[in-house]
């Protein structure tokens, strides 16, 4: 029963995470161009620069 | 990679529509900092070559800081700056930079911001009620598998703290569509669905306080998922079909050239032009506003604008419609209206008065919810009474109520339709169509009659050379030679149709109404009407003859005869016969004159074939058919087509329709193939038939579950499970479609016989 104290916790903040990771992606637009994404995956070129 | 390798040259000459600066840069928007970002829609980019091939090519131009090509709404974001140094720049090299890498490119005003946020909450709405559904899940699991009290107490109050904002938060699209129904006097699908969530919280919660065994927070959350997930996909595929359609070619014109008194000449947006200014339309132009030629003279193509095939010439005094396209000449207008108020505005009036099936059309879901909220609710009720007579423990009764109201509450019903037609317009995207949204592929499985219109849509709007006389000699390439200087569409025909090398000409005059002349070797060529090529000696062609004809003369001696005919759309033949046979009725409503209206028609083997019409006659026409208990399907392309569009059960338009065609119509396929709309009607059926079988295996569950749930047997356990699977079972149902694309059998769309032969009579 103690250790409950501590692991819900954890699972709630590990399932907390997940959804940060899930929002902050919607935000930065990674949703926007899911066809374009695949094909700029296997670019040879860097086609976008890091920083652009 | 060479898939996408387009000839540029051939994309250059194909884009007739060259953009002015003045246009590019009143429809790109300042970002600050003398940086402005203009959006194009490129129709044709299709892989990662074509995402690196225009992003070199654009950010090669040194006034381009960035550009992104977005793959999926087929778009490039470009930002340049205004001037380098002390020079402007001119932004017209940006789509000269697209179209010189091999695409085409036209100005897009982005609009979907709206829909880009709407579709950004919903996919927040979806997290935060996966989150919710995973993590209750999980303690739920805990409590099933046998929990002590205070564990399972506690575990139920952690469910309810997170369930609670889960449930607002994500829930808010469900209450505020079911509140609005109930406004309005109607229930739709929402309803159940909201009452079942909140009762089922509300309960769960009262439970928790008071130490109960069973709570739903799992079932209440999970439901919220499932439908949430249906929603979404519905609005994605909705989206991505309006960001298809919207990335086309805009027909009408931006902004004109406004001719000042003193002379001098300043470009502005359509809307700014007053009634009595003068606009300067040059040859390859289209007309912006309604108004009256003050100077010049051309050839006029109507084919948008009525259905009209052959070029219409006007000089002085003449009356022009927007939208018409200057083929020949270049002309000065004087405004006779505003453009809110020209042609297009008594187009949409027309539109807006005609509209039939979609107005009143309710959608599947809704009808089925109609029927099946009352039922539900009264066996509810009916339990909770009985248990609370019969049994006499009133919180018992409530909780088989709530049970009832959970085991029934229609998710599956709610995921049966939208997921049968996200797979449905799935395939058809890969084929080309778009469609604009579900209940058009609902209404489209009703149809039993289809009306095409002709200019542009059962032909291609252009003219194709069927006969010459003399058939052979050096007639055709002289004459291909004077073509090769002119816009109009029956030289651009003739200069495609010779295989010989054209004769080159230095010099050759247009003249408007007439024809082209040229001198060479001292000999006078003229190509034109016959009536200009023998300088008026000639007969007269005889009247209303199906073919436009061509004369070409030396010194006024008429050497050869060009005759010319509308071009068929591939697979337009195929197309009627296929839909012949599968027992519909077709009919050909055009605005074109009758006799090459039925002259089309007997070559297609439409049996019914109405010339001549004007876009009133049209709506009646498909309002007649209506009354007459058939469901029509019209195809059309032009700005005379949109109030029929508007008034048919269901509609269709071509790619290169006119921009009002294309709003006006459900669907919209950008293939040149006219086997889209066997297609189209196939898939539809295909998904109507699917969403039947889904509600049958609703019901069927729902049959199975609910005598569980009213004997009181249902326990948050059983409903989880019965909820889940019924889902599956839904949703792996209508991915049984995608089967179905890549095969489709010859007799899919055949359909119960029976008003067919009487549609064609009608």
């Amino acid at each position: 029963m103690n250790m409950l104290i501590y692991l819900i916790p954890i699972a709630l903040f590990m399932g907390g995470i997940g959804l940060a990771a899930f929002l902050w992606s919607l935000k930065s637009g990674q949703y926007d161009d899911l066809q374009g994404a695949a094909w700029r995956a296997i670019a040879d070129d860097d086609l976008d620069p890091p920083g652009s | 990679m060479t898939c996408c390798a387009i000839d540029a040259e051939g994309v250059m000459a194909m884009s007739t529509t060259a953009f002015s600066a003045e246009e590019i840069a009143l429809a790109s928007h300042p970002l600050g900092g003398g940086l402005h970002q203009l959006d194009l829609s490129v129709p044709d980019v299709h892989c990662g070559a074509c995402i690196s091939t225009i992003e070199r090519a654009l950010t090669a131009l040194p006034f381009v800081s960035k550009a992104r090509v977005n793959l999926t709404s087929r778009r490039v974001t470009c930002i340049y700056a205004e001037k380098i140094g002390a020079q402007a720049v001119n932004p017209a090299e940006i789509i000269a930079a697209v179209a010189g890498a091999g695409y085409r490119a036209h100005l897009y005003a982005p609009l979907a911001a709206e829909g880009d946020r709407t579709r950004n909450q919903l996919l927040l709405a979806v997290g935060v009620a996966g989150f919710a559904a995973a993590n209750i899940m999980l303690l739920s699991v805990s409590v099933w598998s046998g929990a002590d009290a205070a564990t399972r107490d506690m575990f139920h109050w952690i469910s309810a703290m997170i369930a609670a904002p889960a449930l607002i938060y994500s829930g808010r699209f469900f209450f505020q569509s079911a509140w609005n129904a109930l406004k309005h006097g109607r229930t739709n699908m929402d309803v159940p669905i909201s009452l079942a969530v909140t009762l089922s919280y509300a309960v769960s919660l009262w439970e928790t306080m008071h130490h109960g065994e069973h709570a739903w927070f799992d079932a209440t959350v999970s439901l919220l998922f499932f439908l949430l997930i249906g929603r979404t996909l519905d609005h994605v595929m909705r989206e991505k079909a309006r960001a298809a359609i919207n990335g086309l070619a805009r027909i009408a014109p931006r902004g004109a050239l406004l001719v000042l008194p003193d002379g001098s000449r300043r470009y502005v947006p359509t809307e700014d032009i007053a009634i009595g200014d003068e606009v300067a339309v040059a040859a390859g132009e289209r007309v912006p506003v309604d108004g009256v030629v003050v100077s010049g003279e051309s050839d006029l193509d109507l084919s948008i604008v009525t259905g009209e095939s052959s070029p219409v010439p006007v000089r002085a005094g003449s009356p022009v419609s927007s939208g018409s396209m200057s083929l020949t000449g270049s002309l000065i207008l004087r405004a006779s209206k505003r453009a809110g108020e020209s042609l297009l505005a008594e187009i949409i009036a027309l539109m807006e008065a005609a509209e039939g099936g979609r107005a009143r059309y309710r959608r599947i879901a809704d009808r089925a919810a109609a029927l099946y909220s009352p039922v539900v609710h009264l066996l509810a009720l009916a339990s909770f009474l009985g248990w609370g007579f019969l049994g006499g423990d009133w919180k018992q009764a409530m909780l088989v109520a709530v049970a009832v109201l959970i085991i029934t509450c229609p998710c599956a019903l709610g995921l049966a339709v939208p997921v049968v037609q996200v797979v449905a317009a799935g395939e058809l995207f890969r084929n080309g169509i778009m469609v604009k949204d579900g209940s058009a592929l609902e209404r489209l499985a009703e149809i039993d009659t289809v009306a095409f219109d002709k200019t542009g849509t059962l032909t291609m709007g252009g003219p194709r050379l069927v006969k010459a006389e003399p058939p052979e000699g050096s007639a055709l390439s002289i004459a291909a030679g004077l073509a090769a200087h002119s816009r109009h569409p029956l030289s651009q025909a003739l200069m495609h149709s010779a295989r010989t090398t054209p004769v080159p000409f230095d010099r050759v005059i247009e003249i408007p109404g007439g024809g082209l002349e040229a001198v060479s070797c001292g000999t006078l060529y003229r190509l034109g009407s016959e009536s200009f090529a023998c300088r008026g000696l000639a007969t007269q062609p005889a009247e209303g003859s199906p073919f436009s004809e061509v004369g070409l003369s030396q010194d006024g001696v008429v050497s050869a005869r060009f005759f010319f005919d509308d071009t068929l759309r591939p697979g337009a033949r195929e197309a009627v016969a296929t839909l012949h046979a599968a027992g519909f009725g077709t009919v050909m409503i055009s605005g074109d004159r009758q006799r090459v209206a039925g002259n089309t028609a007997r070559e297609l083997g439409i049996p019914r074939a109405l010339g001549a019409l004007t876009p009133k006659q049209k709506v009646d026409q498909c309002q007649a058919l209506n009354s007459s208990n058939h469901r029509v399907f019209m195809i059309g392309d032009g700005i005379n087509d949109a109030p029929a569009l508007a008034a048919a059960h269901v509609s269709m338009a071509p790619a290169t329709a006119s921009d009002i065609g294309r709003q006006a119509a459900d669907l919209v396929f950008f293939n040149e193939r006219l086997d889209a709309v066997p297609l189209a009607i196939a898939v539809a059926r295909r998904s109507s038939a699917l969403i039947r079988q889904n509600f049958a295996l609703a019901i069927g569950y729902n049959i199975l579950a609910v005598p569980i749930a009213i004997s009181g047997l249902a326990t948050p356990l059983i409903a989880a499970v019965a909820m889940s699977t019924s889902s599956i079972i839904v949703v792996s149902n209508a991915l049984r479609l995608n089967a179905f694309g890549k095969s489709i059998p010859a007799g899919a769309i055949a359909r119960p016989a029976g008003k067919a032969s009487e549609a064609q009579a009608a």
